[in-house]
């Protein structure tokens, strides 16, 4: 006979009513470990996109995402001239923000060479870019439509392709338009101050620059030689692929990741006090019954049971209620939320132990309950 | 347990105090009766007079400060620490309680009430559904037998606490007020009830009570006073 079982079934909802409370709260501490994984996702998601495997930038930096890199837009060339190179090109990363009809929309505007590493890897609508000016290919989380017009500094440019889940580490939809195009919008200047360098004599303003040129490498050569071959010249530094994941997933985002790791110790910490509350509070109601229990003779596993089971099963009908409730809602949250099954597993060992523990007060309390209280009037 | 021809409740020379010193109080000091097979014997006095004290003695919930008692002739305790390490077991086997507020598990079915001592005593559930029937039966409330506790009045569920605290055929039976939540024919009804135990099982009843309606169903009725049987 589980006592367990029939005393839940008997105060079916407010067991479950209990338990619709401790789910939301356990669909929180699911969400902020989606929220983390996203954050890396997304932050990784650019990084991965040109599929290289070496990422080359200005010397002592850690560009382009972590710092500022610039570098000659001819160095692309030496890049692609390195023995065991396939493939080399050139960058640049900007955030920009714009206006459409929606409202105000920032975006992060990378330029590419058509034909070489770097551009969109996967169109979901559209076409990728053709014209060498005034195209651009952007991720659907901005809210574009093919054919729609996108003013991008002073020029005005036509959305011609779409593609899924290209977002910077902070979340903002990645465009794509030609290296030329982002060479203009971000070096420059405009005209009254364009006017006012050359009267004053100086010289018209060298727009030649990129933030990184990326690079791949042979199967048949190690990628390190080759970026120790890269590394002899001095103005330049070199990340591998897993360097700059490296940079990405733990400089970049460290705080964001540490606070939200923070925050979800404390919901942790908080969903343990409110099942121990929870079940002491079970438990408090329940002193006669257990009194009565010990009088007639039940031993203490009998009540240990009685207490522990529910609290269990609170934790795993809570658990279910909010992964259900977490997978369902994931999709609206504003930035990316990834529920990953081992995360999802650790986090059901987690409500166990926290169970164990939250309700180890309950079963204290129990134990200390005197069998004579049964005959108090 | 072994069989004996010794009383069920021997209690010799029983006192009993709480706290030390200034504080210290003597809720028993030295009593002694026996109750024997078959016997139904009150325990009156009033609020404080150590009533309580004695049936949680007896009742092996609670251990005298001096003094000796013995169930079914065996000694329990005796020489200042119990005798047995597994009280718990002996209560379940030996001893059955009826409440004054009944005291069923809320959320079990008066079957299941009865049934669960059965099974705490490790008969197997079948067994044990039986004769929860069977002695719901005896005791004319079979027909409320899948009733829960919320669902009975006051006389059902007692006659249902009556079944649980027979269940395991116990020879000594502690009545803490059993009729004071009744009215006086349903009181009446659990008296009669507890006499046909006390003949059918040979069983030894001790019934703490205040009702003085009651007190002619009494073999012996003990009044207790200050701590001591006057």
């Amino acid at each position: 006979m589980n006592l367990a079982l029939r005393d839940i079934r008997h105060n079916l909802g407010r067991f479950l009513l209990t338990c619709v409370g401790l789910s939301l709260l356990l669909a929180i501490v699911m969400s902020m470990l989606g929220i983390y994984r996203g954050l890396i996702a997304e932050a990784l998601t650019i990084a991965r996109a040109p599929g290289v495997d070496l990422w080359i930038v200005e010397t002592n930096t850690r560009g382009p995402f972590a710092e500022a890199s610039r570098l000659p837009g001819d160095t692309r060339e030496a890049v692609a001239r390195v023995a065991g190179v396939t493939e080399a090109g050139a960058l640049t990363f900007q955030s920009v923000e714009t206006e459409t009809a929606a409202g105000k929309l920032r975006l992060y505007v990378m330029g590419y060479e058509p034909g070489r590493p770097g551009g969109p890897t996967r169109i979901v609508e559209g076409r990728p870019i053709a014209q060498s000016r005034y195209e651009v290919v952007a991720d659907r989380s901005a809210g574009l439509s093919l054919g729609q017009r996108l003013r991008l500094g002073r020029r005005e440019f036509l959305v011609v392709g779409l593609t899924a889940g290209q977002v910077s580490s902070g979340g903002d939809p990645a465009v794509f338009i030609t290296l030329r195009d982002s060479q203009k919008l971000q070096f420059d200047l405009a005209p009254p101050a364009a006017r006012r360098e050359i009267a004053r004599g100086g010289n018209e303003a060298v727009n030649d620059i990129v933030n990184a040129i990326v690079a791949r490498v042979s199967p048949d050569v190690p990628v390190a030689s080759v970026a120790d071959g890269v590394r002899r010249w001095k103005h330049l530094a070199v990340l591998t692929q897993e360097d700059q994941e490296m940079v990405l997933s733990r400089s970049v985002i460290e705080r964001a990741r540490r606070q939200i790791g923070l925050f979800t110790s404390l919901l942790l910490i908080v969903s343990t006090v409110i099942i121990a509350l929870i079940i002491y509070t079970l438990t408090i109601d329940k002193t006669r019954e257990i009194a009565t229990l010990k009088l007639i003779g039940a031993p203490d596993r009998i009540i240990v049971g009685l207490i522990m089971q529910q609290a269990l099963a609170m934790g795993a009908i809570g658990f279910a209620f909010g992964i259900t409730f977490i997978l369902t809602i994931k999709d609206g949250f504003p930035r990316r939320v990834v529920i990953e099954a081992p995360d999802v597993a650790a986090l059901a060992a987690v409500v166990i132990v926290v169970c164990i523990v939250a309700s180890s007060l309950g079963v204290r309390l129990a134990l200390k309950v005197d069998p004579a209280t049964a005959l108090a009037g | 347990m072994t069989e004996t021809a010794a009383p069920l409740i021997a209690f010799v020379d029983v006192r009993k105090h709480y706290g030390e010193g200034t504080a210290r109080v003597d809720a028993l000091r030295g009593v002694s009766f026996d109750v024997s097979a078959g016997e139904v014997v009150g325990l009156r006095g009033p609020s404080g007079s150590g009533k309580t004290t004695v049936l949680n003695i007896v009742g092996c919930i609670l251990a005298p400060s001096e003094g000796e008692l013995r169930l079914s002739g065996e000694p329990i305790y005796a020489g200042g620490r119990w005798l047995r390490s597994d009280l718990r077991r002996l209560r379940l086997e030996n001893i059955g309680f009826i409440f004054q507020f009944h005291n069923l598990l809320p959320f079990l079915t008066s079957t299941d009430n009865v049934a669960l001592v059965l099974r705490l005593a490790g008969q197997s559930a079948g067994a044990a559904k039986r004769r929860a029937v069977e002695l719901l039966d005896y005791l004319d409330v079979g027909h409320r037998r899948n009733a829960f506790p919320s669902q009975l009045s006051g006389g059902e569920a007692q006659r249902v606490a009556i079944a649980r605290a027979l269940a395991n055929r116990p020879r000594i039976i502690l009545a803490d007020e059993p009729t004071a939540a009744l009215d006086s024919q349903r009181g009446q009804v659990v008296m009669d009830l507890l006499r046909r135990v006390a003949v059918d099982q040979q069983a030894a009843i001790i019934v703490v009570t205040h009702d003085d309606k009651i007190a002619d169903r009494f073999d012996r009725v003990l009044e207790i006073r200050d701590g001591l049987l006057v």
